[in-house]
């Protein structure tokens, strides 16, 4: 009995020393990130599962737009490609990566909305994407009118999903997916007749290798996303330095060089740049 | 703190409703088809040993995700089965308790299964030699005894159902798990809202819980 006890204090005292070393890293590591170009390292946020925009590929290596924007910005911050690292920002944690300092900005298809500016802040943004559907080729609509007839799948809980629901078409038939792929699944047997979601993610999806001729975007404009770099709140010599690499990429042309690279397979055109507002 | 809790756009208690109506349905088909399975399972006829033993093993070792993504994916979309469903709601939901009530079942059945193993032997030798059938000995003799030293291991796979509701999200059923992915797509306010709906899981679980640990001490079988 004695030596049980005092195994689980041995235990219990081994389990606070872990934990408690696991915070203290935790902290300091938050510490160090928070000066962000200071010292000459980065932690970004992007998506690993998003063609076009951020995937990872099988050798462990990223592409995509978001990508090319967030290693453009790095450069312009006076930081080395091999410097950066790449940490996944999946969508509802992005707030919390930020506040909590694990990454020092995200690239990840973040619209900016009020809500979020609550909580965080933005640099941007980078594009303005728009609401569309994708179709199976030949079978795409032309006016709005007809999404209500339509058999329509996106993401559960996601703003297209929303916008469906609230505006656009409340009694269209939504089949809403944990994810995209099901969604693209669905589309490819004709259990439904369009994916709708931003038309950067959907032309992300045509693009693909396996995708490649099958589907096209209907080209409609269902309203916009501002897609923004978050960064933490209020501050604004990071929002300043990311907005000046921002307009940089613009002018210089790298910036419709990546639209064209990661989004032009798809049939993609490439849109005039966006207006930096954050900050201003 | 809360104004971000608009009732007026998130209807949060029909989605809890969703939830509670996913419990109740499947709870009543898993432990129909639960109750056959283990009947099958100490049946004299190999061959349903074999089949019963066969669905516990592979559905209660399948993950839930795939069984539900499997109903939509596989027999909806490919095989085109929609359950009499007009519209996705309606399928999607039928669907998700056909896949609840599946996986529910090989538990309900491994339950039932351990109080069958309560009943002393003699009684089902006694039944038998008084000249009742299979189906009699366990009818009328074994599964009303089974039945009442279970219902505390019922009560917990009755609250791992209602809490595994929550995967139904991923074919797209309109319960809690689903407006609580929405709510956090636009409040940005991930903690207070996964608060809320850890307290909705928690007001209705525990109550059942409570009552059926009360029923299982009224009816256990005094030995």
């Amino acid at each position: 009995m004695r030596v049980r006890k005092s195994a689980t204090l041995a235990a219990s005292a081994l389990v606070l020393a872990l934990t408690a070393t696991a915070c203290g890293s935790d902290d300091s590591n938050g510490g160090s990130s928070d000066g962000g170009d200071s010292n000459d390292t980065l932690t970004i946020g992007i998506k690993y599962d998003q063609p076009g925009l951020g995937l990872q590929t099988a050798d462990g290596d990223f592409t995509g737009f978001d990508v090319d924007i967030a290693r453009y910005v790095a450069a312009e911050l006076g930081v080395e490609e091999d410097d950066i690292t790449w940490r996944q920002a999946q969508s509802p944690e992005r707030e919390n990566m930020i506040k909590n300092g694990d990454v020092d900005f995200i690239v990840a298809t973040y619209s900016i909305t009020d809500q979020r500016k609550e909580e965080v802040s933005f640099a941007g943004p980078y594009f303005v994407a728009a609401q569309d559907l994708l179709m199976r080729s030949g079978e795409s609509i032309s006016s709005n009118d007809e999404i209500g007839d339509l058999n329509l799948c996106s993401v559960s809980g996601s703003t297209s999903a929303q916008k469906i629901q609230e505006d656009i078409a409340p009694d269209a038939n939504l089949q809403p997916y944990g994810g995209y792929s099901e969604c693209l699944t669905g589309l490819e047997n004709g259990a439904v007749d369009a994916l709708t979601t931003d038309n950067t993610i959907l032309a992300g999806y045509a693009a693909q290798d396996e995708h490649q001729g099958k589907f096209e975007l209907a080209g409609l404009d269902l309203g916009p996303e501002h897609y923004g770099i978050g960064i933490p709140k209020d501050d604004t010599e990071l929002q300043e330095k990311i907005n000046a690499a921002l307009e940089k990429m613009f002018e210089d042309g790298a910036w419709a060089e990546a639209v064209e690279k990661n989004l032009g397979p798809a049939g993609f055109e490439v849109p005039d740049a966006p207006e930096i507002t954050e900050g201003k | 703190m809360f104004d971000f809790l608009d009732l007026q756009r998130y209807d949060l208690f029909g989605a809890f409703w969703v939830t509670a109506q996913l419990a109740v349905f499947s709870a009543i088909g898993s432990l129909i088809l639960g109750t056959i399975l283990a009947g099958m399972r100490v049946s004299p006829v190999p061959l349903m040993r074999v089949f019963g033993t066969g669905y516990v093993n592979i559905v209660r070792n399948t993950p839930l995700t795939v069984i539900i993504l499997f109903t939509s994916l596989g027999l909806f979309q490919t095989l085109g089965i929609a359950m009499g469903g007009d519209t996705f709601t309606e399928t999607n939901f039928r669907l998700a308790v056909l896949g609840l009530t599946a996986y529910t079942a090989a538990f309900v059945c491994e339950a039932l299964r351990s109080g069958i193993n309560t009943v002393p032997v003699g009684q089902a030798e006694a039944a038998r030699a008084l000249g009742l059938s299979f189906t009699q000995v366990l009818r009328l003799v074994v599964l009303p005894q089974a039945f009442r030293s279970v219902v505390a291991p019922l009560a917990n796979v009755l609250i791992a159902l209602t809490k595994n509701t929550t995967v139904a999200a991923a074919i797209g059923v309109a319960e809690a798990a689903l407006l609580m992915k929405t709510m956090i797509e636009n409040e940005a306010q991930v903690f207070l809202i996964g608060g809320i709906f850890a307290l909705g899981f928690i007001l209705l679980t525990l109550p059942t819980g409570l009552l059926l640990g009360w029923v299982s001490k009224r009816v256990a079988v005094k030995r």
